[in-house]
């Protein structure tokens, strides 16, 4: 218990310090920017007393580490600040657009463990014979395919060409839930293509190594069919791996799919620290910057939780 | 019990020469070639006889392949041939000099933070951790933007944005290779730890850090890629895949091929990477199963 209580503490301790570093690398990183900010809002022709004015007024005459501990303080409290450019609160701002970037990946989750639990299981099930030779070889070539280029043939086949679905326009999902749907598939579809293949080939060698395991061979002499062993007692020890690249992926995309909400114009996150990095609206990417890392951070202290459910011999300390 | 009894054959045959120079096979001849002629589309990008790739020709916007434009031309009428060879030397250069970086100062940090604890090694695994957690394209963003976006400077972000993993791996290596006999033996000899670092440690654990680097060459083409289809990363009018694949995407309905092959070339690239880096990977496997 002790042992535990001290785990979880040095864990949290560990965490509270990424959080700390990444925070004053999002503020470092801007810090640097070359130009003044009051110089870049004014435009210019600023008189000097403008400046010095609007300076002021942001706080940019305080000394650096003073800046720092201001705006982490805001930060830790949930007040990210408010754009220079449209006045909009950086919290408001990322939560209007978090709704579309969980959707987008939340989809894009579903779709590649439809595509990579069969298919893994199989090749798996199946190592070394043609139809595990076939899916590794279309797996290893999809992963080659760089993702914008992916969602581009996509969008060629199925909207341009086949006109199954609309090629950009987001829909939102109080406003039309099949439009939504419908918005959605090719940008989720496009990621999940390009994740399937990482999950396929990690499930397929583990499934593989799992089933030379002393306790499949006990399940066979228990006279088990081969689709009970693989479901109830080869998929759970061979998860982890899969877990873990999950619990990256989807920490990546709570910040957004930078790529793919550019391409199909989703208004996301990720599009939202694109626009501002575009629109030089410094206070809302280092906001942006920070909410993606800190996500990032805590879903893998998720997903560390998650291996003590999968696996019963980490619950009990180490 | 005579002696003759006791007088057994020790090797009974000579120990099999494994050919050294085995045919290659498809999966490594055809990405080999592939790779080739990239490099030497790159060097005789400024001498192919095509109009440079900036030169616009309105007439021929969106125009088929014919003589004057093997490949066709964009929608502002310049040469896709010209434009893919120019830009290949923006995807080779970043390919090869970022991974060079994490290659170089990952490895030296991965080895110091094996080599000593306490405050040293919390602080170098601080900042990587912390490094590792920013998503790697939003760091690479917002490293290209604060720097500003130029060829170098966008192969300085992705540079600095592999070096956590190189370093993690010198690590990880770095840690099993410690604990072997010939470091102890070295330290006995009285070696300093540099070279016991440089000279023990490093050659021993260099193939498993060129194989990674390998796939790093190919992460950072789609890197470099994402950054310019964004529209942060080589500025225009300069020719990049990436950018070529973006600009291609207006004419998508009525030209796909403009944005089709920038994309086919980017695509067989980072294959033909992949395929080797496996290929490798998989030799030097077998070499140290046999080793150990």
């Amino acid at each position: 218990m002790m042992n535990r209580l001290a785990t979880s503490t040095h864990q949290i301790g560990q965490l509270l310090a990424v959080l700390l570093l990444v925070s004053i690398a999002s503020f470092g990183m801007l810090e640097l920017l070359p130009g003044n900010l009051a110089y870049t809002l004014l435009g210019e022709g600023a008189q000097p007393a403008d400046l010095a004015r609007v300076e002021k007024e942001l706080g940019l005459d305080r000394p650096m580490p003073e800046r720092f501990f201001r705006w982490l303080g805001n930060a830790i409290t949930g007040d990210f600040g408010k754009s220079y450019t449209s006045g909009e609160t950086v919290w408001h701002a990322i939560s209007q657009r978090l709704p579309v970037s969980l959707e987008l990946m939340i989809g894009a989750q579903v779709l590649a463990l439809l595509i990579a639990l069969p298919l893994g299981l199989w090749a798996g099930y199946r190592e070394g014979s043609a139809v595990d030779r076939m899916i590794s070889s279309i797996a290893f070539g999809v992963l080659a395919v760089p993702h914008f280029v992916l969602g581009i043939v996509l969008l060629l086949l199925l909207a341009v060409w086949l006109r199954w679905l609309p090629a950009s326009g987001f829909v939102r999902l109080e406003a039309d839930p099949i439009g939504n749907i419908r918005s959605m598939i090719l940008p989720c579809l496009t990621l999940a293509l390009v994740e399937a293949p990482v999950y396929l080939r990690l499930l397929r060698s583990d499934v593989a190594s799992t089933l030379r395991e002393e306790f499949v061979v006990v399940a066979r002499a228990k006279g088990l069919s081969d689709w009970r062993i693989l479901l109830t007692h080869v998929l759970r020890p061979s998860s982890f791996s899969l877990v873990t690249v999950m619990g990256i992926n989807i920490g990546h995309l709570i910040g957004g799919a930078v790529v793919i909400e550019t391409l199909f114009a989703l208004p996301g996150v990720g599009r939202l620290l694109i626009e501002s990095i575009n629109n030089r609206d410094l206070v809302m990417v280092q906001g942006v910057v920070l909410f993606t890392a800190a996500s990032f951070v805590l879903v893998n202290l998720l997903v560390d939780t998650i291996y003590a459910v999968l696996d019963p011999r980490l619950r009990h300390g180490r | 019990m005579a002696v003759s009894d006791l007088n057994v054959t020790v090797a009974v045959a000579r120990p099999k020469r494994t050919a050294r120079f085995k045919r290659p096979t498809l999966r490594v001849a055809l990405p080999a070639i592939w790779i080739a002629f990239v490099l030497l589309l790159v060097a005789t990008a400024d001498h192919l006889p095509v109009p440079p790739p900036a030169q616009m020709d309105f007439d021929a916007a969106e125009a088929g392949p014919s003589v004057a434009h093997p490949l066709g031309a964009d929608v502002d009428g310049r040469d896709i041939l010209s434009r893919l060879a120019h830009g290949a030397r923006a995807s080779i250069t970043v390919s090869v000099a970022a991974p060079m970086i994490g290659l170089l100062v990952g490895t030296f940090f991965g080895l110091v933070a094996s080599f000593y604890a306490g405050v040293t090694r919390t602080a170098i695994l601080g900042v990587l951790d912390a490094m590792l957690a920013f998503p790697s394209l939003i760091f690479a963003l917002t490293l290209t933007t604060v720097l500003g976006p130029t060829l170098i400077n966008v192969t300085i972000a992705l540079g600095i944005m592999s070096i956590p993993a190189f370093a993690r791996i010198a690590r990880a290596n770095a840690i099993v290779l410690l604990n072997r006999e010939f470091v102890l033996a070295a330290r006995t000899a009285g070696a300093s730890d540099l070279y016991i670092m440089f000279r023990e440690i490093l050659p021993n654990m260099a193939m498993s850090l060129i194989t990674y680097a390998l796939t790093v060459m190919s992460i950072m083409i789609v890197a470099e890629g994402s950054l310019s289809f964004l529209g942060v990363g080589i500025p225009p009018p300069a020719p990049s895949w990436g950018g070529m694949i973006a600009e291609g995407r207006e004419a998508l309905e009525r030209a796909p091929q403009i944005c089709l092959i920038p994309a086919f070339a980017m695509f067989l690239t980072v294959l033909s990477l992949n395929l080797l880096g496996d290929a490798i990977r998989q030799r030097s496997e077998a070499k140290d199963g046999a080793l150990s």
